[in-house]
């Protein structure tokens, strides 16, 4: 039973895929042997929503800099003057901190990571698809300013965020900030803890202000609607409560800290492709690809006739699914990236082969087609599999999902090792279960 | 067939090969990447019908003050411009002078920089990582065939293959001016996997054959195993080889050197899975049984 219904199951599968990978408009133009095709094909997009979150793709190649021009670029944050256990903060803020300016910038398309190595704390910021970066560069390298300030005496309702005028109090006046919870009412707050200077001159400040509104700027920015002062605070502790939703009350408390917890950063590696190098990549690369691949289904065809188109096929198949893949996961395309899948290609074959030879072997020795074939996929298997494994392991080290901090992390690296590690996954399934199902079901021929 | 018959010979090939490149490596060394010393480099076009020469860039560069150690020629007026770490402002003012003086309007293609510490500690990084792959892929072989003496030729085998690949790179390093970049890490630690992956199928056949005649001799079934599994191993090792031998060929010059590495390896690795890793299982079986006799 289960057997029978695998057929129409890879043949949807392969269906879908071929879906995803279409591109987002397609032009059908035919006019030959009086057949009339004249249609645009429109894929949509995967827009499931539950609740918050939910799975939301455009199914679109997102490319990597190497790909899409751009930079890639590491910054070393120095972090003498933080305290030990202020450090996981601090470099929190600076990355939310170089995100908000780069969605300032204009391009969302940009990725911030942290990662740690050994003693050194760093920021790897992605810019893919720009084509000038060193303005952006210098303005994401600067130390954030945080900023408290206040209105003139003179001013009135109608005032607005350019009315207010600077108080002298500053990030470095705070020590840091933090979410809390209200006893009364177990809504979430943002707690604000002074130095001693700090403390002196927000004790002025409220004084002076009872009553009015108090404005927060980050970089010249307002962060929040400016909080109204309630009392004189003397003890440099004070409360901001609103009615903060839990990420409102994180995100206000992280720029908070990026003024307070000020963490100079300096470019330690910078890569910058112009987008003419990356288009020739591409294309160059899918040339290839696909030459390869003609090679590979010429030789499968020469070599075992009806067998290898059958492999061939499943090969096809294994390219639709890869891809559909690659935009579901969604998979960030590198250079390196494209070779791991090029090499895949060449190894996906490879169980297919294995199980021909024994095929071809069990034949020689005079057993009957269809047996010789279901024990050519059963012996081939273990072969296989430790094959597989050897790659897979080597896919682990270059990936290194847990972030050890003695082994590499670079996104070149890891975009092959991804992509290599998929292919080999992928390739298990369409070299054993889709090619066998092929054969079940096609290979009427020889079954007699 | 009687592949074992000459397996001296095929070590002693291996054993030439590996001596000619790791000569080169240490008389001449490897021609480190930017990646591993720290560094810029910056690769320009010029639009100018000119032809300019190395020396003029490099002179220019020279009295803008930048530490620049060389100037190769990549295509028509374009060049990369190799120098100790500089920022981005830095390179912005090397193209202004040379746009100056060159009166010619330029084109950057890329520019990279990479700090001295970075360098280093990458370095540490990749030897970490080749470590760690050898020994969780031993392991998984010595369990896996619970026999040690697979596992260490397997291994051995795989040495053979990182072994054939640097000296290699060494040679070319000299010949063409390669360099080794993180990319060629990456390259190497593949072929680890793929001549692992093409010695446990031999290894799979001959545990295979031992169980089925347990009577004929280890070097008879050895032969058998290689005499059935050579048709597969070139089958396979001849696709992966087309696809990168298209990837070499039309590729981009981003990704030449990685592609050739993946190459020389796949070669070495179909190589030694046959012709390595199994003549040394043979050895090895073989001083075992002298030893046994003795007794």
């Amino acid at each position: 039973m289960k057997k029978k219904l695998l057929l129409p199951a890879i043949i949807l599968l392969a269906l879908l895929a071929l879906y995803i990978d279409l591109p987002a408009t397609l032009q059908l133009k035919f006019d030959r042997w009086g057949i009339h095709i004249d249609q645009t094909i429109n894929r949509g997009s995967i827009n499931w929503r539950i609740g918050n979150g939910g799975f939301v793709r455009d199914l679109e190649i997102k490319k990597g800099v190497d790909l899409a021009g751009g930079a890639d670029i590491t910054f070393q944050a120095d972090m003498n003057e933080i305290a030990p256990e202020d450090k996981q903060k601090a470099i929190q803020a600076v990355r939310d901190n170089i995100e908000r300016r780069i969605n300032l910038f204009g391009l969302s398309e940009a990725v911030v990571q942290t990662s740690k190595s050994g003693e050194d704390y760093r920021l790897i910021v992605e810019l893919a698809g720009v084509s000038d970066v060193s303005q952006a560069v210098d303005l994401i390298g600067q130390t954030a300013q945080l900023e408290f300030r206040e209105l003139p005496a003179e001013a009135t309702e109608a005032a607005s965020f350019a009315d207010f005028i600077p108080t002298g109090l500053t990030g470095k006046d705070l020590i840091r900030s933090d979410v809390e919870f209200s006893q009364n009412t177990a809504e979430p707050e943002v707690g604000l803890v002074f130095n001693g200077d700090g403390a002196k001159k927000f004790s002025e400040i409220t004084g002076r202000n009872v009553g009015r509104p108090l404005a927060i700027f980050l970089d010249e920015m307002p962060v929040t609607m400016p909080p109204t002062v309630n009392t004189q605070i003397n003890d440099g502790r004070a409360v901001i409560s609103g009615k903060f939703t839990l990420e409102a009350a994180k995100q206000l408390s992280t720029q908070l800290n990026a003024g307070a917890l000020p963490v100079p950063v300096k470019v330690i590696e910078q890569r910058n492709i112009g987008a003419i190098l990356g288009d020739q990549s591409v294309q160059r690369s899918i040339r290839a690809g696909l030459i390869g691949l003609v090679t590979v289904a010429f030789f499968m065809i020469v070599y075992y006739g009806d067998l290898g188109f059958l492999a061939v096929i499943a090969l096809i198949i294994y390219s639709l699914l890869t891809f559909a893949l690659y935009k579901l996961i969604p998979v960030t395309l590198t250079l390196p990236g494209i070779a791991g899948f090029i090499l895949s290609i060449g190894m996906a074959v490879d169980s297919n082969i294995l199980i021909f030879e024994r095929m071809k072997e069990e034949l020689r020795m005079g057993k009957p087609y269809n047996i010789a074939m279901e024990l050519g996929f059963g012996r081939a298997w273990n072969s296989i599999r430790d094959a597989n494994i050897a790659t897979l392991i080597t896919c682990f080290v270059l990936f290194n999902p847990f972030n050890w901090s003695f082994l590499n992390s670079s996104g070149m690296v890891r975009g092959f090792a991804l992509n290599l590690a998929l292919g080999v996954l992928l390739s298990l399934f369409t070299g054993i279960v889709v090619s066998r199902t092929l054969i079940r079901a096609f290979s009427f021929r020889r079954k007699k | 067939m009687n592949w074992m018959k000459l397996k001296y010979f095929y070590l002693l090939f291996s054993a030439l090969v590996i001596f000619a490149g790791l000569f080169t490596l240490i008389r001449f060394g490897i021609k480190p990447a930017i990646d591993f010393t720290g560094g810029s480099l910056l690769e320009l076009n010029f639009k100018t019908n000119d032809n300019l020469g190395n020396e003029q860039i490099q002179n220019i560069v020279k009295d803008s003050g930048v530490d620049i150690y060389s100037v190769q020629s990549s295509g028509k007026n374009d060049f990369l411009l190799r120098m100790k770490p500089i920022d981005k402002n830095q390179a912005d003012k090397i193209e202004s002078d040379l746009k100056e003086k060159l009166n010619t309007d330029i084109q950057e293609v890329r520019f990279e920089t990479i700090g001295p510490t970075l360098g280093r500690e990458l370095l540490v990084k990749t030897v970490a990582g080749v470590l760690l792959a050898a020994v969780l892929i031993l392991s998984y072989i010595a369990w896996q065939f619970k026999n040690t003496k697979f596992g260490v030729c397997a291994v051995l085998a795989m040495l053979h293959d990182g072994l054939v690949l640097v000296g290699i790179f060494a040679i070319l390093g000299k010949l063409a001016g390669v360099e080794i970049d993180s990319l060629f890490v990456t390259a190497m630690l593949t072929i680890l996997s793929f001549s692992v992956h093409d010695t446990v199928v031999v290894y799979d056949r001959i545990r295979e054959s031992q169980k089925l005649f347990p009577r004929s001799s280890f070097t008879d079934l050895v032969n058998k195993s290689i005499t059935e599994t050579l048709n597969r191993s070139l089958n396979n090792s001849l696709t992966v080889f087309f696809m990168l031998l298209a990837l070499v060929l039309l590729g981009g010059v981003t990704i030449k050197w990685f592609a050739v590495a993946l190459l020389v390896g796949i070669i070495s690795g179909t190589y030694s899975s046959t012709f390595t890793a199994a003549p040394l299982l043979v050895i090895w079986n073989d001083i075992q049984e002298r030893r046994k006799v003795k007794k």
